[in-house]
């Protein structure tokens, strides 16, 4: 569709947003990324039933041990959307964007001394 | 086992021996070391009973105890039913208590297994439930029949007990299973029973035709619970928050159908009521009446259902 | 099996801050199966403890291993070769094993990384109830296979209390009533007989009461 999204959203696909483990989230806090996003289909329209339910739990619990850990559980989030959605996809890019510039870098990059070139994985 | 055999001193035995009804009530110690509460509160009620319970810690709430309560009592030359739970001493501590309550010439007791701890003021603490309540009457019987204990010890000088029990009709699962229960406590030895206070009167009327087609009503004896409601709020309070109480919608209509001012009044009239009713149930031998804070209108209730004033027995 | 869940991250996090060299030993056992201290849950907090401590600033090594069981030697000795890189480990299998790195390690600092709660049963993924107390006197032949003593709020051996309500337990609306179980299930064998006579009170020598445990089975040793 050739929309415009921020060019610091690096997008890691998978076949469902189920197959995201709770690990594969804090280790992207843990290299660095600023913020995360988890995109899965609408509540009852997952291809594999209930893989982005599972997904919508283990973002809950991530959520609160980033709120634990002095990083911050709004700095992830997951959306529900259909494939076929891509300017709400756009939007959604853009909305988190903004959401994580606003929030300012990650404590772990401060921490480590990183660059002013931030990242936000989806 | 037979109110009418394994006599004892008690008074309260003697009066259901003689075949009157028997009236017993409850005073509830204070949650501090002040005795004279014990006193004031048996002063108003001891002319129309034949036996004061007093409470041990009643809803796991942490009050004076029930012995020394009880040994005031007897001291006043009244007659204490003792109440005793299994939840909060073990078998050393309650046959030790049981002795004690004996070496006053305490000669009635109420074997209960108690209310767990979570609904009182000690929540965090463990429970003992060494013994159950049934386990309990099978001790004091051995105790008082026997003169042992139950890790073997044998002892002259016996405690002199009659053996009492709680019973609820209104309790799961099923009124089969409650009689089931009354029939394996009095196996265990119990001679009377004081129940949960009454309000379902088809239930009440279920459970005893069980007992006396059984004839259980023969060996033991059923005295009544009644507990007067003093207003709308404490019925639906009963009826909703507390386990094992059954309080049918009728009797909250009856007492919403009079003005609020009027309520306590008719709470007394309902308990009047019941007692009349209870009169005429066979196999009710007497009435256990809990005033709960409210202790000053036992002797009208008395006195209203024609069992005022109480039976003379010899000794008593 | 035991059933435990993990402690809250902000007590961890407590237990470890003044030490430098932490290692997270996981057990493939019991905690594995409730998803409490398996190698998921080890590298999850290993994670979480890594970023807590980096974004305040404090450099610490967190290392995360797992022991096909904490109970038994042959297992807990294969730390032998790597726990001398640590000042402290944090062993997220139940208490027995975590004592047990201590009594191998006696030098070593050991905390608990789960609160292990009892021997129990899976209803499903992720509930799971109690079942048994190790009271050492198996009696589930009298009560038709339910257990008094884990089940009834007063482990009472002649149940039901008054307070058994429409088939739940006085202590909560969510609590069914053990006696009741055992009432159904005596009801369905045909057993309903045992609820008349009275069951003697229970010898508790060979629960926790009568002294710390410990089974010798001479037919085992040589």
């Amino acid at each position: 569709m050739r929309l415009q999204y921020p060019p610091d959203v690096r997008i890691i696909q998978v076949p469902c947003t189920g197959k995201v483990d709770i690990l594969h989230l804090l280790t992207a806090f843990e290299e660095g990324a600023d913020g995360v996003f988890v995109a899965g289909c609408l509540e009852g329209d997952c291809h594999f039933i209930e893989g982005n339910l599972h997904a919508k739990r283990r973002v809950t619990r991530v959520k609160e041990i980033l709120d634990q850990v002095g990083i911050g559980g709004d700095r992830l989030e997951m959306y529900n959307l259909s494939a076929g959605q891509g300017g709400r996809f756009a939007e959604i890019a853009r909305e988190m964007d903004q959401k994580i510039r606003d929030l300012g870098p990650s404590p772990i990059r401060v921490a480590k001394g990183g660059g002013v070139q931030g990242e936000v994985a989806a | 086992m037979s109110y009418m055999e394994f006599s004892t001193p008690s008074k309260l035995q003697k009066i259901l021996q003689a075949g009157h009804f028997a009236v017993t009530s409850e005073v509830g110690p204070p949650r501090s070391a002040d005795g004279k509460v014990i006193e004031e509160k048996a002063h108003l009620i001891k002319d129309y009973v034949d036996g004061i319970n007093v409470t041990d810690n009643q809803t796991s709430v942490c009050r004076l105890c029930s012995l020394a309560s009880c040994i005031r009592l007897k001291l006043m030359g009244l007659e204490p039913v003792l109440q005793m739970v299994t939840r909060d001493r073990n078998r050393i501590a309650l046959q030790s208590d049981i002795l004690g309550a004996a070496s006053f010439g305490i000669n009635n007791i109420l074997c209960l297994t108690g209310d767990h701890q979570h609904f009182g003021d000690h929540a965090n603490c463990v429970n003992v439930f060494d013994l159950d309540s049934i386990q309990l009457i099978q001790t004091v019987r051995m105790m008082r029949d026997e003169g042992r204990l139950i890790g073997g010890h044998e002892f002259q000088a016996k405690p002199q007990m009659f053996i009492g029990a709680a019973a609820n009709p209104f309790a799961g699962p099923n009124v089969e299973l409650r009689l089931a229960r009354l029939a394996k406590k009095a196996n265990a030895g119990v001679q009377f029973i004081q129940t949960q206070c009454i309000y379902n009167m088809d239930i009440m009327r279920t459970f005893m035709k069980m007992m006396v087609d059984r004839g259980l009503h023969e060996k033991v004896a059923i005295l009544a619970g009644i507990t007067p409601m003093k207003n709308v709020g404490m019925a639906r309070y009963m009826q909703k928050r507390v386990p094992g109480i059954d309080v049918p919608e009728e009797v909250v209509e009856r007492l919403k159908g009079v003005p609020k001012e009027k309520q306590p009044e008719e709470g007394i009239n309902i308990a009047v009521d019941q007692i009349e009713e209870l009169k005429e149930m066979e196999g009710i031998r007497g009435f256990h009446i809990m005033a709960i804070e409210w202790e000053e209108k036992v002797p009208e209730i008395v006195e209203r259902t024609g069992l005022y004033p109480r039976p003379k027995v010899n000794g008593g | 099996m035991i059933r435990a869940v993990g402690k809250p991250l902000e007590e961890i996090i407590h237990m470890v801050q003044d030490f430098d060299k932490i290692l997270l030993a996981g057990c493939d056992g019991c905690v594995t199966v409730c998803e409490a201290g398996g190698l998921k849950e080890t590298k999850v907090l290993g994670s979480a403890l890594r970023l807590h401590f980096t974004q305040a600033g404090q450099n610490k090594v967190i290392d995360e291993t797992t022991l096909t069981r904490q109970c038994d030697k042959e297992y807990v000795g294969l730390l032998r070769d790597t726990i001398d890189n640590y000042d402290v480990v944090v062993s997220l299998a139940c208490g027995a094993g975590a004592q047990f790195v201590v009594d191998m390690y006696k030098d070593k600092v050991v905390f608990p990384g789960v609160d292990t709660c009892f021997i129990g049963v899976t209803e499903e993924r992720g509930w799971y109830t109690e079942r048994c107390q190790a009271c050492g006197r198996c009696i589930l032949a009298d009560t038709g296979g339910i257990c008094p003593i884990a089940r009834c709020s007063k482990r009472m051996l002649n149940g039901p209390c008054g307070g058994s309500e429409a088939g739940k337990c006085e202590v909560s609306p969510e609590m069914p009533c053990g006696w009741q179980l055992i009432y159904d299930r005596l009801k369905t064998l045909g057993q309903l007989d045992r609820f008349e006579n009275p069951v003697d009170p229970k010898d508790w020598t060979s629960s926790r009461d009568g002294g710390i445990r410990k089974i010798m089975r001479e037919d085992l040793r040589i």
